[in-house]
């Protein structure tokens, strides 16, 4: 610390020195760089003066005592500066720290959602997901047991940030412990419920909707807890109609029951499930409606389950001026045709 | 943002106007005006949303801390003048169903 002060104190007098001799813009460029150079090494603004009054020492040894004087005065005006500075620094120091850590939880959150879609023959899914800052309070999970069913999971958690993020790991985790054996979405919801009744604040919840697809039968079996209702395409009558499923959110009534529902799927007919950071996009207009959103999916409908999510989410996206104020999240799951 | 909130006393508890949108940010405002008064034993605690027109999951969160509230120290918690919306998300939730929400008659 003591020698980059000294090499600063000289470089100074050489600059100061250049700068008096030919007062040109060289000398003014000079000046501004050696400032990036104190900030970097942390010197203080009455270090600063400092090395200004050695500076004149050597120049102008002559100068009034009355100079000298003023220049107490000025380094005794400057320790605030210093200080100011030297709290920005820790907390732009603290800053980074947190910021490093919130960085390496959103990557460790990450690992808690799927890689990638399950392979069915008999289907074509389509994810995004995408949270509205660093970390998500959506999660959604897909699972393939042995008989070929597919059973996905989307659900929304109370508040966004690292308190739902940390609330994520517990329905993950939850989800993890389930037996092995196929789960109906309704015995799989009680499960979780009980998990989620122990373990959380009496202000928080998790609506969730759980569905499984049997390709065997192409039919979808589905509970919902307390969550956004997703959209059925019917694509002979080329309609929509809400999915929904009720039951009491997680979280909230131990002893919950949850209903299951059912639904035939045909060739073409698809599966929206959604969190509610699509249905509550909100535009300078207000809220989009629900009408809005499936005027939005019928219109890319030709396309790969993939890219219909892909360009839902850019449009709607696009609506909100790219600045999301909820985590979003869309499924698609379409039978193949 | 604020919420607006008055407070009337009832004869046995206390009716609670709020006002604005209950969200992340005005959450706390409104828990801190309700949580106290479910916690008092037997009280009425008469919530009135007339002019709430937006409420979200954050603030969803705060009626199901004062309803566990209420359950635990015997008091009695009831919603009134529920819009459209907000009587959706607590139909979409489930919460219509553990919850007493007073069903006004349509003023049309």
């Amino acid at each position: 610390m003591a020698d980059s002060y000294r090499l600063m104190q000289e470089q100074y007098v050489k600059i100061l020195k250049t700068y008096l001799e030919d007062k040109n813009e060289i000398g003014l460029y000079q000046a501004q760089q050696f400032s990036k150079k104190v900030l970097e090494n942390q010197i203080s603004p009455e270090e600063v003066v400092s090395l200004h009054i050695e500076a004149l020492e050597q120049f102008y040894p002559d100068l009034p005592q009355g100079a000298w004087d003023s220049f107490d005065f000025l380094i005794e005006i400057m320790m605030g500066y210093g200080m100011a500075y030297r709290e920005h620094q820790i907390l732009r120091d603290k800053q980074k720290e947190l910021e490093s850590e919130i960085n390496v939880a959103a990557n460790m959150q990450q690992t808690f959602l799927p890689d990638e879609v399950p392979d069915v023959e008999e289907l074509d899914i389509g994810v995004i997901s995408v949270p509205a800052s660093k970390m998500s309070g959506d999660y959604y999970h897909f699972v393939k047991d042995n008989n070929g069913c597919v059973g996905v999971a989307i659900a929304d958690i109370i508040g966004k940030g690292v308190p739902a993020a940390l609330c994520m790991s517990m329905i993950k985790y939850g989800m993890d412990s389930l037996p092995e054996q196929r789960l109906q979405p309704g015995a799989l919801l009680e499960n979780l419920n009980r998990v989620v009744e122990q373990n959380v604040a009496s202000n928080m919840f998790i609506t969730m909707m759980y569905g499984s697809y049997d390709p065997r039968v192409h039919h979808f079996y589905y509970s919902g807890a307390g969550h956004e209702p997703g959209f059925f395409y019917n694509r002979a009558e080329d309609t929509f109609e809400e999915l929904y499923a009720k039951g009491l959110v997680l979280g909230l009534n131990r002893d919950t029951q949850f209903r299951e529902y059912h639904k035939k799927i045909e060739p073409g007919d698809f599966i929206v499930l959604l969190s509610d950071g699509v249905t509550e996009c909100r535009t300078a207009e207000g809220f989009i409606e629900r009408e809005e959103l499936t005027r939005l999916i019928h219109q890319y409908s030709d396309l790969s389950a993939q890219e219909i999510v892909n360009n839902v989410f850019y449009q709607l996206e696009k609506l909100q001026g790219f600045s999301l104020r909820d985590d979003f999240s869309l499924i698609i799951l379409r039978r193949k045709v | 943002m604020n919420l607006d909130i008055r407070t009337e006393e009832l004869e046995r508890g206390t009716l609670l106007y709020i006002g604005g949108e209950i969200d992340a940010y005005t959450a706390s405002q409104l828990r801190e005006a309700l949580l106290p008064l479910t916690e008092k034993k037997g009280a009425n605690v008469v919530v009135d949303l007339s002019n709430v027109n937006y409420i979200d999951s954050t603030g969803l969160g705060i009626f199901i801390g004062a309803l566990k509230s209420a359950e635990s120290h015997e008091s009695y918690l009831k919603l009134t003048g529920l819009n459209e919306r907000v009587k959706r998300l607590f139909s979409i939730t489930g919460l219509d169903e553990v919850m007493d929400i007073e069903e006004e008659e349509e003023a049309q």
